[in-house]
């Protein structure tokens, strides 16, 4: 694991007065003040918006979790209650899926990065990227009002009638909460797809989009075409919570069951809204550090939109064990077990592309490597549940929670944090410390699969998800959840370490040039931080997606931008 | 099929657990090797192709559609092995039995009641006889629970406003756990209980410790006490449809359809009377929604299925010629398998006299009855 060392010729560093200022104006240094960032219609400072919002969240998500491994250490319910507990683990669910996982690349990193990667000035509707930010912020004032108030305990999954007749915690407001936060999805999605359409730059074309526009357009074809179903669902509970109409209670005259029929349309799909632009990240990265370009470009491209397509015809397979009719059962499962393929094919591409690369350990790297091995087990432990016969036994219980974390924290959280890493110079135009940076992603792996792995076995065993307690007379099963909150601890670490030194780099990191790793999208060809309009001059791809080129061609910012000042820095230098 | 005994896998004491256990094993062959040749395969190329100099730049890939087709078909093609297996799996698990112990089973915040055909009640344990299938009939009183035992590898939700069933054949003797697997409110995680399964003697012994009315008995009680009796005369025709051999058979509705009168159907007359109405009736049943348990409504479906046509033989238990299924000991009559396979042999038109008895003084006894009645009738 040899850092690079100094590129040959490598120009020398900037005057030392210099650096706590960047000698050009960009987007951070274009305007000072809390209104130029409150009312800023800048896509950048949109993203850095959502990004520290989001970060809050994922936050208090964490801790949510860290409260719930702690309880699960021993099999009485003796930390808290079990009222407390139910109120842990939906808090939990709903703070990380919608206030975290949903928006998190898409509106960090993709709200940064689509106008960036296709040479355009800002999104299609600056005003309306704003609106989904303060859409967004309301969403979650409202859901923390909720949770100050005494929260709610339905799981996240709202299973009626539990949540519309039985429940007495704060399900209606929680569910407004959720509600408000689908529009903020709705219009980033929408303002993606416009953009994609009507603003890339004169000679890019659909297959010269970098894979990660491929995986974001797929991903805004599930927002715009999912969030309305989830909207009206929680319509629909808070009607007949507040108004008695029954929809979904029995008693009232309602089916339970088309409740979670109604629920998972949206949540299945919600999946891919977490995982796809994740898949995006992990094209660029391998792609970029292995400076190779993507095997099998098409077929990772359209296996996103087979991926978006599929993914709203499998939300029956949340409901093997529920009811549903056998025959439906066999279908859902037989698309599901469709949906595999993609991913499948994905997985492949990203392997071979590395075949023959010149494959650097930079951190982003890591986690990418990380990413591709984790989102295989997430997947392929899919197929236990995909298999309606095995099905019925895993469901419900740990393997569950397990194979999801898999492929929402093993899959799309590396995939988002290796992003943050290998686009954190062009966010920031500082470069995070490499050697922390690697450190934390071994941690967060080690801790991630030994919080995580021991639940496979504790489903297989058959204990029950959401259970305060579990039975006593099972000794293995508390030396698994014992190893499952050691791991968590592990990881809680992994994941403090770079929160803490994105925040030191973002005045001591060293500058970072204007394309470090380097890479061939359009974002590497502007400065970093880019200046508020992006690029001076709108440029003009007359190259093919991956296209590498020297190194020493590759690091020039080329694309007329006026500034012709050396690249600031190497990556890595030493000094 | 004996498959040997793997470290954190739940126990084997139901007939399908060792059929899953194999579907599991295959899947997880699968899992490991695929997830392995992914992870050496990284590891392998990251090591052998790094960066060795700062500005190398390699050659572009070309591609290569042989690869792409063998990596698209190859994962179809053992998908499709597995969506087989598991699905065939899936019937076994789903297709119930006909003839089995059956027990209705009740799940209520927090705590799982079950009612055993010969009276017996039980809250969170639940008894059964090793070697004969047992077949639960279940619904809940409040929101949905999950009715799940690792052990025999079986789960099925339990839905209120529905039946739903499970069936299991335990072959092992043992305390088993038994969960609710639904997130069910607060006391979600204090749902549970135990399978205690039981050699058939020891079974025997148990039902005959006590116990209350039987379900049919318990439902023909009710039938009298509600006042359903009044204009469903057993003995005319009242205001309502006489009951006598209506249970399994397709009744001719007022639209013109017709539909079974199983549990689900005799459930909605119950609860909605005028949901769908048999034909030549008006529509003047009041709901009972409200003013019946859910257990009551099942004793009542059970009673009414005890006024089994003298015709129909199929449905009432008749089955004398066939042998029952596995069922083990010696003291097994063959025709009470619907009832209670395992208890002495009682002429089954005796049983009806002895359980009828009340019936026949109100005038509804004429037919035969399927449930096995009880001494204490």
């Amino acid at each position: 694991m040899n850092p690079p060392s100094l590129p040959e010729g490598a120009p020398t560093p900037r005057p030392t007065e210099s650096r706590v200022r960047f000698a050009h104006t960009n987007y951070i240094n274009a305007h000072y003040g809390i209104k130029s960032w409150l009312l800023t219609k800048d896509h950048k400072r949109i993203a850095l918006l959502y990004l520290g919002s989001i970060s809050l969240f994922f936050a208090l998500g964490g801790v949510y979790a860290m409260m719930i491994r702690l309880e699960l250490l021993t099999p009485a319910s003796d930390l808290v209650q079990p009222m407390t507990y139910n109120k842990l683990f939906t808090q939990h669910g709903i703070i990380m899926i919608f206030l975290f996982l949903i928006p998190s690349i898409p509106a960090v990193l993709g709200n940064f990065l689509v106008p960036l990667m296709i040479g355009a000035k800002d999104l299609a509707f600056p005003r309306i990227n704003l609106l989904s930010w303060y859409l967004y912020m309301i969403a979650a004032v409202i859901v923390v009002w909720a949770l100050l108030n005494g929260g709610v305990d339905t799981g996240w999954t709202f299973y009626t009638p539990y949540s519309t007749t039985f429940s007495n915690s704060y399900v209606v407001a929680t569910g407004l909460g959720i509600f408000v936060n689908g529009f903020s999805s709705i219009l980033t999605g929408l303002n993606f797809i416009v953009t994609i359409h009507t603003m890339r730059a004169p000679g890019m074309t659909w297959f010269r989009l970098p894979l990660f526009i491929w995986s974001h357009y797929a991903t805004s074809l599930i927002m715009i075409l999912g969030t309305p179903v989830i909207a009206i669902t929680i319509l629909l509970v808070a009607f007949e919570r507040i108004a008695h109409i029954g929809i979904f209670d029995p008693r009232l005259g309602g089916d339970p069951v088309l409740f979670q029929h109604f629920f998972w349309f949206y949540s299945h799909p919600a999946v891919y809204i977490m995982i796809l632009p994740s898949m995006g990240v992990v094209s660029e990265i391998v792609s970029t550090h292995s400076r190779k370009n993507i095997f099998g470009y098409t077929f990772v491209a359209f296996s996103s939109l087979a991926i978006a397509v599929f993914g709203f015809l499998v939300w029956g397979h949340h409901l093997f064990t529920s009811s549903q009719s056998v025959y439906a059962g066999m279908i859902f499962s037989i698309i599901s077990f469709t949906v595999a393929i993609p991913s499948a094919v994905k997985v492949f591409n990203w392997t071979a592309t590395l075949y023959k690369g010149s494959i650097s350990y930079d951190t982003p790297m890591l986690y990418a490597m990380g990413f591709i091995g984790l989102f295989t087990i997430g997947g392929l432990t899919g197929l236990f549940l995909a298999s309606l016969g095995t099905d019925v036994h895993l469901t419900d219980t740990y393997f569950i929670v397990a194979h999801f974390h898999y492929i929402m924290v093993g899959g799309a959280l590396m995939g988002y944090l290796g992003g943050l890493h290998n686009w954190w110079p062009k966010i920031t135009g500082r470069m995070y410390p490499e050697g922390w940076g690697r450190f934390s992603a071994l941690v967060i792996f080690v801790g991630f699969n030994l919080t995580f792995f021991p639940q496979f076995l504790l489903g297989t065993l058959g204990m029950p998800r959401r259970y305060a307690a579990y039975p006593a007379d099972e000794p293995v099963w508390q030396v698994l959840n014992v190893m499952s909150t050691a791991g968590a601890s592990i990881l809680a670490v992994g994941l403090i370490i770079p929160g803490i030194y994105f925040i030191w780099s973002m005045r001591y990191g060293k500058f970072a040039p204007a394309n470090p790793w380097p890479a061939t999208g359009l974002e590497w060809r502007t400065l970093s931080p880019p200046p508020t309009e992006n690029f001076a001059v709108t440029p003009i791809v007359t190259w093919e997606a991956y296209e590498y080129r020297p190194v020493e061609e590759m690091r020039v910012i080329g694309v007329g931008d006026g500034d012709t000042s050396p690249p600031v820095q190497p990556a890595h230098g030493t000094t | 099929m004996q498959l040997p005994s793997v470290p954190f896998m739940a126990e084997r004491a139901s007939t399908v657990a060792g059929q899953y256990d194999a579907l599991y094993g295959y899947i997880a062959a699968i899992t490991i090797f695929f997830s392995g040749l992914v992870a050496v395969l990284i590891f392998y190329f990251a090591v052998k192709f790094r960066r060795r100099h700062p500005l190398e730049i390699p050659r572009p890939n070309a591609g290569s559609l042989t690869l792409e087709t063998m990596w698209t078909v190859v994962p179809f093609i053992i998908a499709m092995t597995i969506f087989a297996w598991g699905s065939s799996l899936y019937f076994t698990l789903y297709r119930q039995p006909k003839e089995a112990i059956e027990i209705f089973v009740v799940g209520k915040q927090w705590m799982w009641k079950f009612q055993h055909t010969e009276g017996q009640r039980e809250i969170n344990e639940l008894h059964v006889p090793v070697g004969s299938r047992v077949k639960l009939t279940m619904t809940t009183e409040d929101v949905i629970h999950a009715f799940a035992v690792p052990a025999f590898r079986i789960r099925s939700d339990v839905v209120p406003g529905r039946y739903t069933y499970a069936w299991f054949e335990a072959t092992k003797t043992g305390r088993y756990h038994l969960f609710c697997t639904e997130y069910c409110g607060t006391n979600h995680s204090g749902m549970n209980g135990f399978v205690e399964v039981m050699d058939p003697t020891a079974y025997q012994t148990w039902l005959a410790g006590g116990g209350s009315d039987s379900p049919a008995a318990a439902g023909e009680t009710l039938f009298q006490s509600t006042g359903c009796a009044t204009c469903h005369r057993l003995d005319a025709q009242g205001r309502g449809p006489n009951l006598n051999g209506v249970y399994g058979k397709p009744q001719q509705l007022d639209d013109g359809t017709t539909v079974t009168a199983d549990d689900a159907y005799v459930r909605e007359s119950i609860l909605n009377p005028r949901a769908r109405t048999v034909a030549g009736f008006q529509q003047i049943m009041p709901t009972y929604q409200g003013q019946l348990s859910e257990e009551q409504i099942l004793q009542l479906i059970a009673y009414i299925r005890s006024l089994g046509a003298p015709d129909a033989g199929a449905t009432t238990g008749s089955r004398s010629q066939t042998p029952a299924t596995d069922t083990t000991t010696g003291t097994v009559a063959p025709d009470s398998q619907r009832s209670n396979p395992l208890s002495p042999t009682q002429p089954r038109a005796n049983a009806n006299s002895n359980a009828r008895t009340e019936v026949n003084a109100t005038g509804g006894g004429a037919t035969p009855a399927r449930t096995g009645g009880n001494s204490n009738q």
